[in-house]
């Protein structure tokens, strides 16, 4: 094998290296989906509490701005690679099966794309409605509390959010799975704790984020 | 037993092809999958007409030639198990089975169940070998190895290139077959020299071949009929990024 003869692709060009950008970018949203949802919490401890984190969030000033551009790039990058690789996916199998009979792949594995594109639409809406205030008013920037606990005692706005939170679960109970794997790190004997990991932080990001609409609709639910 | 075959018929590539109604009467259990097809195209061939074409070797699930999709899963029912080593005893007498050429668009049909799995070949070609003069083979035991790594290299290397795993994926994904072949000399002693090139090489020829990514959907290790693992495929990630950190 003489190197002359070498054609390798550049790393960034090759799945694999696609597969890495996914995964990088997924974890960096997956921080953030947690840190996001410990902070929120804070929505059961009262009102005082919730608009004074909302508050020191915001006087953060500069930083705010410099992790938020963050965000926005990881998640661009993340939905732009992801749909570069569902392309070439769908390409790759022109003519399909009549008959398909999975073994091993999930609900969540064969609906990534679905359920990430019904993730992104639902990023667009939350930051419309309780960042920007746009979608349902009235809203009072400097009362998080209040919009929060407003707009979760109507049945469709917490209906939504439930939805979405159903829809981030079962990302991530593949994404988990899957983010190891494009990062190289996986090995037979922790096959099963990576699932364990995974189903976890599926479950758990689950749970802790709809506690919230659940909990604030039926507490306001007109007796 | 008695059964109906629901089977891709293709007369050559430029065909498009269609579902036919095969009836494949008098199976006896213990006959394997591809002996059923024998008994039915014996009846076709006495009917005049053309008998349905399908790869085969060795019959004793070690060449890697045979395959089909059964019933939507590659290989069919029977997990780490080639199509010939398959048998009727595992159907039901009076099932309808369905059965499919391997589909991706890198193994073009060639007719009925035959396939070009030339893709697999020329990544082989790229990187799937060592570099060496020939000349009367090296003492076994010059190099020692350690046993777990010899096994393992040896759990890549009981690949045999059958291509269920690029079928079963949703993807059309050929990384399971590329990382158990990047794996096997990765590993060894005797695959140093040109581990980084390798790798780079083979995942190159595979990518221009017009195969998927892995989305880690693990269909490719549930229809292996050598049971080869996933995590392969964390290897072959973690081989690439290697080669192009050291380089
Ligand atoms: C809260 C937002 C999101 C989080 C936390 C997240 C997280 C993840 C993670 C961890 C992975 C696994 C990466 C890997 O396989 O290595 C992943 C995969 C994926 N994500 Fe997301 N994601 C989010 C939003 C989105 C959005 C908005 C899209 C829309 C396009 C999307 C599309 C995908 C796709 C298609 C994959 C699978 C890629 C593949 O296997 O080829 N995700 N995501
Ligand atoms: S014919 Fe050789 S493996 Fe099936």
């Amino acid at each position: 094998m003489a190197a002359s003869q070498t054609e390798a692709l550049s790393f960034f060009s090759t799945t694999i290296g696609k597969k890495l950008i996914m995964s990088i970018t997924g974890a960096i949203l997956l921080c953030f989906v947690i840190v996001h949802m410990l902070g929120n919490l804070q929505v059961f401890a009262g009102q005082a509490k919730l608009n004074a984190y909302a508050a020191f969030l915001q006087s953060l000033g500069g930083v705010l701005w410099a992790f938020r551009a963050l965000m926005l790039l990881a998640v661009l990058l993340h939905i732009y690679t992801g749909l570069t690789l569902w392309f070439q996916n769908r390409a790759s199998r022109p003519i399909r099966y009549h008959a398909f009979t999975p073994t091993k792949s999930t609900i969540s594995s064969r609906n990534m794309m679905l359920l990430g594109l019904a993730l992104g639409f639902f990023v667009v809406y939350h930051i419309l409605h309780l960042t920007l205030g746009k979608v349902h008013p009235p809203f009072d920037p400097a009362d998080v509390f209040t919009n929060v606990v407003r707009g979760f005692s109507q049945p469709l706005i917490a209906g939504a959010y439930v939805l979405a939170m159903i829809f981030l679960g079962l990302h991530l109970y593949h994404g988990v799975w899957s983010m190891f794997q494009s990062l190289g790190l996986t090995a037979d004997r922790f096959d099963r704790a990576r699932r364990g990991l995974a189903t976890l932080v599926a479950v758990a990001l689950t749970a802790g984020n709809i506690s919230m609409p659940v909990a604030i609709f039926i507490s306001n639910m007109p007796r | 037993m008695n059964f109906t075959l629901r089977v891709w018929r293709q007369k050559d590539a430029s065909d498009p092809g269609r579902m036919v109604d095969h009836r494949a009467d008098g199976i006896i259990p213990d006959m394997s999958f591809l002996e059923m097809l024998d008994v039915v195209n014996q009846k076709l061939i006495e009917k005049g007409e053309e008998p349905i074409a399908f790869d085969h070797d060795c019959r004793e699930g070690i060449c890697g030639c045979c395959g089909a999709v059964v019933n939507g899963t590659a290989h069919g029912p029977l997990p780490a198990t080639t199509l010939c080593q398959l048998y009727m005893r595992h159907f039901r007498d009076g099932d309808v089975i369905t059965i499919e050429p391997w589909r991706a668009k890198a193994f073009p049909v060639l007719r009925d169940l035959c396939v070009d799995r030339g893709a697999l070949d020329r990544i082989m070609y790229a990187g799937g070998y060592i570099t060496v003069r020939t000349g009367s083979a090296a003492e076994a035991n010059a190099i020692p190895i350690p046993k777990p790594i010899a096994d393992r290299a040896m759990d890549a290397a009981a690949c045999i290139g059958c291509g269920a795993c690029v079928a079963a994926c949703p993807n059309a994904s050929p990384m399971l077959f590329l990382s158990a072949k990047v794996s096997q000399y990765a590993l060894l002693p005797q695959g140093q020299p040109e581990r980084e090139l390798r790798v780079k090489k083979m995942v190159a020829v595979a990518e221009a071949s017009g195969f998927g990514a892995c989305s880690v959907h693990a269909e490719c290790e549930g229809v292996c009929p050598k049971n080869i693992k996933l995590t392969f495929i964390s290897k072959l990630n973690r081989e690439l990024i290697r080669a192009h950190l050291k380089s």
